[in-house]
């Protein structure tokens, strides 16, 4: 790009053909530059491939496919040879059937893209368009067809036909919809799917009528309160007896902590807590994730989906976040031998907001509560 | 030439003649085999998205031969060892297998998922091309519905997908999606339990998202693409404006053999690109992630990347919850998943799907397009689709506004704040920035079409003077600018006695009319100052004589700049 010199000394009526900064010839966008020679052209719009470039690209093209057809056999051998059944090895496996893949694959498409560019001509054909509506006269005699055959049908004259017609496709339409009812296997009335979330299983008792005990989740170990006794611990917390029942835990996961009594704040309700430790509803009142981490120091539950940030000292009200509402607070004591149990069920329902939900917090305070 | 084919080879003119005779093949290639098709790299796009559903038909084929669409719980006993002996759902266990114990498994497990995030990403850059291009108006606005409802399929197929595995990871999203499902009015409980056969989590949505992953979605989408296919075939591809082309023909390449072979090409670069990365860049180790249990999350959990503008609206949106009824137990609106579940998604979708015909309402133009716009050329509908890119990024990038955080060393609550005022501020300086850019890319095509290029020679005339010889565009390049023809705008000019034509005179028709007079119209002509404001259309040798003068040094014409006032 350095032939601007003897450009500059053109005389003034020739426009230069190339200088620096400009874009090379082809791309430029000077008028002067000139396209590439067509080798020959046959038809017009299609301009044939120098014969010498072609065979050139023709070795390459084969060089290509040579590179496709090893690697396709690279892949087989490390099917055969790689096996599977640890880790290592199959990432060995992986690798060794990926990048054969990849090669041969690859091979194949450079191997065409040159053979489109450099052997194919260059095409620049022209082809006609038609408006997309049809002609006038086509369109008439589709309406009149379609106007004889509707007379003809007899739809238009008999009413009784119609309209019969339409009322019997009104219900059995219903019919694919009324067979999905169904789909929620407990088959019990739509009305009940509101009390089925307000509830728990803490609210339940154990075969021998006792009430359940907060096991870890986990390990399924029953705690001890006078165990738990470092303040700022935490533990997340399943009921007895349902450490597996996916169902359960969805609704009755806790997040277990232990308070010096003064951190304690009013919005604890505190014959609810055994000794400073306060049982929380895990699952977030946003959209259920399980709020699950904890900042000692601040005392902050943290729902890392959503970032939903809780006051545990507090009640677990809302201090951050797209969650409306605290997390419920578990009413807990111990039993005869020291152990963590439920007092009972939630008070209100836990888990993200419904529509038949209510305000259920104010219909505690209502009663008389502390919600 | 003795290697030139005379006769049709006898293997291929024998099944042919059959297949003809059977079926009268002929006239439809003898019309179609030599279909012109037009050459830009960017409607290639599109096909990026094909290539990568077919290699998602595939991949999703093998895997489906070991998948067990099961909730039942089984005590894993595969080769992988941290989690031998731990109870979890047949589901897993089996994606566990088909990683771990299944040769080329992990690679097609791991296929699948990077064509799905291809699949995804290939359409909306496809779409963003064809909305940009202006390439949605009539005769394709039938294929552009078609396409946003291909998109909404898509996100719903990687969804249904996603869960399938069932490790802790895709658990968390099936938690938020029965979260949002819960919370819509009046029928959210029961689609939950319907969906989940009965309180989440059950013990069935996996078999039925499964029988909606692999049958009647991919059924779905597999209609509509050929549908797409059709349309575009039948109503021909756009071209850019350029040389030789207007909306009355289409110069390019034929199908047979060029378009064929580069189509062809173009697949397997695809598939070599989804099966590098599935070799070299590890996706979703559902392995270290766990079986799923509604106790357990991991912090940091990210959906793909499709999903992250839903989950930044989730995360931005304020606590906003109203109790209709106060205690009595129906009339619970939790508007802060309500409205970021539906809002953002409602607003794209429909915007998209609305999108021509609201154009045409407000433009009046009824003529048929072939002709791409560019961008530049239709400066509202891109600062349009430019705010619309910005609203979606801002809640793209909140989706992830923890590793944000995290990585940046920003306070947590801050990147929140910033995205409740960032989603309202950002389209709008999106907008006016995208509007300026426009007028000032029209601009420099009018100084190179009225004045010429640069030529970089500077000249020093009798007295002394030293300009910059222009030279005329290249004959490519000023008719792919010529090409440009003005937004149509409607008849909104009031007659004598300042009385709005009919149907203007309403509240919408003021309204249609001021938004067709900002919408429609030329902003910068081509050939602005030089008496020819119709400066497009077929032929522009008129144009010649003009561009001679240029080097004469007739300053008048102000075609060489003086570089020394």
């Amino acid at each position: 790009m350095t032939d601007n010199e003897h450009e500059i000394e053109q005389a003034d009526e020739r426009v230069p053909k190339r200088v620096i900064g400009t874009p090379a010839p082809g791309t430029s966008m000077l008028g002067a530059a000139e396209a590439p020679e067509a080798a020959e052209e046959d038809v017009p719009g299609v301009t044939l491939q120098d014969e010498a470039k072609a065979r050139k690209a023709e070795r390459i093209v084969a060089l290509c496919f040579t590179i496709t057809f090893l690697a396709s056999i690279a892949f087989i051998v490390s099917y055969v040879y790689f096996q599977v059944g640890s880790p290592e090895a199959t990432g060995t496996s992986n690798l060794a059937l990926g990048s054969s893949l990849t090669i041969a694959i690859l091979g194949l498409a450079v191997g065409i893209v040159i053979w489109v560019r450099q052997i194919m001509p260059k095409y620049s054909l022209v082809q006609e368009r038609h408006p997309m509506a049809s002609a006038e006269e086509d369109r008439e005699v589709v309406g009149e067809t379609f106007l004889r055959g509707a007379n003809e049908s007899g739809f238009v004259k008999r009413k009784l036909l119609r309209r019969t017609l339409l009322l019997a496709a009104a219900p059995l339409g219903l019919v694919p919809l009324v067979l999905l009812r169904d789909l929620d296997n407990s088959k019990m009335p739509g009305a009940k799917f509101n009390s089925m979330l307000r509830h728990t299983v803490w609210g339940e008792k154990t075969k021998e009528g006792k009430p359940l005990r907060l096991v870890v989740e986990g390990t399924g170990q029953p705690i001890r309160a006078a165990d738990f006794n470092s303040p700022g611990g935490i533990l997340s917390v399943v009921p007895e007896g349902y450490q597996h029942d996916l169902n359960a835990l969805a609704k009755a996961t806790l997040i277990l902590i232990k308070f010096r009594p003064e951190e304690i704040k009013s919005g604890v309700r505190q014959n609810w807590t055994h000794d400073g430790i306060v049982a929380y509803s895990k699952i977030c009142t946003h959209v259920g994730c399980p709020a699950a981490l904890y900042e000692q120091n601040t005392h902050h539950i943290l729902c890392p989906c959503h970032q939903s940030t809780f006051d545990a000292a507090d009640g677990a009200k809302v201090i951050f976040g797209p969650a409306a509402r605290p997390l419920p607070q578990l009413p807990i004591t111990v039993d005869a031998e020291g152990y963590l149990i439920a007092q009972g069920d939630f008070e209100v329902p836990v888990g993200p907001s419904y529509w038949e939900r209510g305000d259920a917090e104010a219909e505690v305070r209502e009663k008389g509560g502390q919600a | 030439m003795s290697d030139e084919l005379k006769a049709t080879p006898k293997a291929i003119a024998g099944p042919s003649n059959f297949l003809d005779e059977r079926l009268g093949g002929a006239s439809f290639l003898k019309r179609n085999m030599r279909k012109i098709f037009p050459d830009h790299w960017s409607f290639l796009l599109g096909e990026i998205a094909l290539y990568s559903f077919i290699i998602l038909l595939l991949t999703g084929t093998f895997l489906t031969l070991w998948f067990k669409p099961s909730m039942g719980e089984v005590p894993y006993d595969g080769s992988y060892a941290p989690l031998r002996g731990v109870m979890m759902s047949e589901a897993y266990a089996s994606s566990l297998e088909i990683s771990f114990d299944v040769r080329g498994g992990l690679l097609m497990r791991q296929m699948h998922h990077w064509a799905a995030l291809l699949f995804v990403a290939g359409m909306m850059v496809h779409a963003l091309r064809v909305f940009f291009t202006g390439a949605y108006r009539k005769p394709r606005e039938i294929n552009w519905i078609i396409g946003v409802l291909l998109l909404t399929l898509a996100l719903a197929e990687g969804l249904t997908g996603y869960s399938l595995p069932d490790d802790l990871l895709s658990g968390a999203g099936l938690r938020i999606t029965e979260g949002v499902a819960i919370s819509l009015p009046l029928v959210g409980t029961y689609i939950t339990f319907f969906l989940f056969g009965g309180e989440y989590p059950g013990e069935d949505v996996v078999s039925r998202f499964y029988s909606l992953h692999i049958l009647l979605i991919p059924g779905i989408i597999l209609a509509l693409v050929t549908a797409h296919m059709v349309l575009m075939w039948v109503q021909k591809h756009t071209q850019m404006p350029g040389k030789g082309r207007d909306n009355a023909n289409v110069v390019g390449a034929p199908f047979y053999p060029a378009f064929m072979a580069k189509a062809g090409a173009y697949f397997l670069f695809t598939l070599a690109v989804v099966a590098g990365l599935a070799t070299f860049t590890q996706i979703n180790p559902i392995w270290l992630f766990g079986p799923y249990t509604p106790a357990d999350v991991s912090a940091g959990s990210q959906p793909d990347f499709y999903m992250g503008f839903l989950e930044g609206a989730l995360r931005i949106m304020p606590p906003w919850e109203i109790n209709l009824f106060g205690t009595s137990h129906a009339g619970t609106l939790p508007l802060s998943v309500i409205i970021p579940a539906l809002v953002p998604m409602g607003i794209i979708m429909t915007g998209l799907a609305l999108y021509p015909f609201l154009e045409r309402w407000v433009t009046g133009d009824h003529r048929e397009h072939h002709v791409a716009d560019r961008p530049r050329n239709n400066p509202h509908r891109t600062s349009i689709g430019m705010s619309a890119i910005t609203f979606y990024g801002v809640l793209w990038l909140l989706g992830a506004n923890d590793e944000i955080a995290a990585n940046f060393h920003i306070s947590l609550n801050w990147t929140t704040y910033a995205g409740r005022v960032l989603i309202f501020v950002a389209p709008a300086l999106a907008y006016v920035i995208t509007y300026r850019m426009c007028l000032g890319l029209q601009r420099s095509d009018q100084a190179i079409i009225s004045h010429g290029v640069e030529s970089g020679v500077i000249k020093r005339l009798p007295h002394g003077e030293f300009i910059e010889v222009h030279t005329p565009p290249a004959e490519d390049i000023e008719a792919h600018m010529r090409g440009k023809t003005p937004v149509l705008m409607l008849p909104v000019a009031e007659d004598p006695a300042g009385i709005p034509p009919k149907g203007m005179r309403g509240p919408l028709g003021k309204l249609r009319a001021l938004m067709s007079k900002a919408y429609g119209g030329e902003k910068i002509p081509l050939d602005d100052g030089h008496g020819h404001g119709d400066g497009h259309g077929d032929g522009h040798g008129h144009d010649e004589d003009e561009h001679a003068a240029i080097g004469s040094g007739n300053g008048s014409a102000g075609d060489d700049r003086s570089i020394t006032h």
